[in-house]
């Protein structure tokens, strides 16, 4: 992978952002605060860390990708589009009939390595890829992005357990924790406690960022890579602001699963600057 | 027409009976909002639980409330409550026959633009085959407003399913709708059109078109589809011979396969049905979904043409 300096990737992350609300606003529907938390770190992954080709996107011996919390795919779409998985064109049928990028991820779109939607089953799979590729002695590692929300369903944690008794130093789960879910913020609906805490007792290397910093988020992978063989599964709670870069969505519980109207998509591409 | 999804008559009774039931419960799993049961629980808070993304947490949950003599209503996705809690449903509440409410919004095609992970295809057909479950699609505003209070008054465990998305209102306040018993929503007598759901508003309208044809149709509500309305299944066997079924589900194991189930076994009678073509959903509009499978108007009148004009029976 070309190296690429932060502000290179930041400009990156803010492309990312514009194509997720222009998406968003031309589907009529989907969810804009999660594709916007997870932009940055889903950047620093596509643009920086992982091993994909975009021409061969079955290649046996790329890195993995899974997005348990799905409805995040926006975010995800952009960036396969732009790395040249797919034709920039057809980030424009989000949502629509016949389109390769559905409401939730599925196989049909190219770089998709297992469908998501149902929160809580992503973790599971990535382990199963984690341990099939460790078994076939390659070098590639599985990315799995997790929502905080998520973080509530049970599967998580027995995935988890399981990453840890098979020794998944091939695994990096990233925790995009926005303390924002459907009902209100994580504390009122299902407070999760320590997440780092809860990861280590279950394990996992942890480290805590900010998720929306594309610094950390770098250096975070550096140390990630020289620690890589140590037989620990590696969590990375990011602290991250839902609806991050658009004024009116940060933070705002209601932007989870609506889609801007053309004066609100307007000036979210104002908020997030001209350029690009 | 006016429309309105039917899982806001859920909604608004859900909060009435709140107020004249106190062993009414709400268990959510962070979809109370979507689900619209945030109503109840924005005015018996000490009465709403949520449990967060964890429907399996949920089922429990609330079986153990109903051991308490509580009447817990679990609401989610249909997809979700069937099968992410299906097992949970079973063990903990469907066997020791508890009195837990399940709801599943979002039934069938109607999380159309979501796509397939969260369109509920399979839903009551699961239900279905639990022993001890009651199943019910009420089909509009009205209906769901009158099987969410049945559902409260009957004692057992019930899984009913509302639509996300707005469909037309065919009832009033002044129809009555009574657990296990087909609604006759048109009498005919030249071929029985047996819908539930999202669908009922389709076959009357096939019903419409079949009129000005000259043929005459019934139309029933099959709106519990376990335990299932046998006697007006026969009915429409004995005095018409020929049955379409429409359903917002997959054909298999669903109202159709059910209504078969009692024509088999009676020898005689044809019938074809419309649903869900045992394929995962997309993302699409709604009713683009309802037509893509083959639910139409069209098809329908055509399907009862053909039926009258040939003894041939068809399945799909
Ligand atoms: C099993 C399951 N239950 C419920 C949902 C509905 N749902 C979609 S997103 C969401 C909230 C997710 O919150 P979080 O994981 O924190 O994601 P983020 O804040 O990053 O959007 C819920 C409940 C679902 N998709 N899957
Ligand atoms: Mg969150």
């Amino acid at each position: 992978m070309t190296k690429r300096t932060v502000e290179e990737l930041k400009e990156f992350a803010t492309d990312l952002r514009k194509k997720v609300v222009t998406m968003l606003y031309e589907a009529g529907s989907g969810h804009p605060g999660g594709s916007l938390s997870a932009a940055d770190y889903v950047t620093a992954c596509y643009f920086s860390e992982i091993n994909v080709d975009p021409k061969n996107p079955k290649w046996e011996d790329r890195d993995r990708f899974v997005l348990s919390k799905g409805h995040s795919c926006p975010v995800l779409y952009a960036a396969l589009a732009t790395r040249g998985f797919f034709d920039e064109e057809i980030l424009h049928t989000l949502r629509k009939e016949g389109s390769i990028l559905q409401g939730h991820p599925n196989m049909e779109c190219p770089g998709i390595d297992i469908p998501t939607g149902s929160l809580g089953q992503g973790l599971a799979c990535a382990v199963g890829m984690a341990i099939g590729l460790k078994y076939d002695k390659k070098s590639s590692r599985v990315f799995a992005v997790l929502g905080d929300g998520e973080c509530q369903e049970g599967e998580i944690w027995e995935a988890a357990a399981t990453a840890n008794k098979y020794k998944l130093d091939n695994l990096i789960i990233f925790v995009d924790n926005n303390n924002l879910q459907i009902d209100g913020t994580i504390d009122e609906i299902m407070p999760l406690g320590n997440l780092v805490a809860k990861f280590e007792a279950f394990g996992f290397q942890t480290y805590e960022i900010d998720g929306n910093d594309m610094e950390q988020i770098l250096l975070t992978f550096d140390n990630i890579r020289k620690t890589a063989k140590n037989g620990k599964p590696k969590c990375i709670i990011g602290h991250t602001i839902k609806g991050k870069g658009v004024s009116f969505m940060e933070n705002v519980c209601d932007w989870h699963g609506v889609a801007p109207k053309k004066e609100q998509w307007e000036q979210a591409l104002k908020d997030l600057g001209e350029g690009i | 027409m006016e429309k309105k999804a039917t899982r806001i008559g859920f909604s608004e009774e859900l909060a009435i009976l709140g107020a004249e039931n106190e062993k009414i419960f709400v268990i959510d799993a962070d979809l109370g909002k979507s689900c619209k049961s945030d109503k109840f629980g924005a005015t018996y808070p000490e009465r709403e639980i949520n449990v967060g993304i964890a429907e399996q947490n949920a089922a429990g949950v609330a079986a153990g409330l109903a051991t308490c003599g509580k009447i817990p209503f679990v609401v989610t996705y249909a997809i979700f409550a069937a099968l992410r809690m299906g097992e949970m449903v079973r063990q903990e509440i469907a066997y020791p026959r508890l009195n837990v409410k399940i709801i599943g919004s979002h039934g069938g095609m109607s999380p159309a633009r979501d796509g397939a992970s969260h369109q509920a295809v399979e839903d009551m057909g699961v239900m279905r085959t639990i022993p001890n479950m009651t199943v019910i699609m009420p089909a509009d505003y009205w209906s769901a407003r009158k099987l969410t209070r049945a559902i409260t008054e009957f004692d057992g465990p019930v899984f009913i399913r509302f639509t996300r998305d707005s469909i037309p209102i065919i009832y009033d306040d002044s129809v009555e709708f009574e657990i296990g018993k087909a609604h006759i929503a048109r009498e005919g007598e030249d071929v029985a059109i047996i819908a539930n759901g999202d669908t009922v508003h389709i076959a009357l309208e096939a019903a419409d078109k079949l009129a000005t044809e000259g043929i005459s149709a019934k139309v029933l509500d099959m709106h519990t589809i376990k335990p299932l309305d046998v006697e007006a299944v026969q009915d429409c066997i004995e005095n018409i011979g020929k049955i379409i079924t429409v359903e917002d589900h997959n054909i298999i194991n669903g109202l159709g396969s059910a209504v078969c189930e009692v024509v088999a076994e009676m020898g005689k009678g044809k019938v074809k049905r419309f649903g869900i073509q045992d394929r995962f959903g997309e993302s699409a509009s709604y009713e683009r979904l309802i037509e893509k499978n083959g639910i139409t108007v069209g098809a329908i009148v055509q399907a009862a043409k053909q039926m009258i004009a040939t003894d041939l029976v068809e399945v799909i």
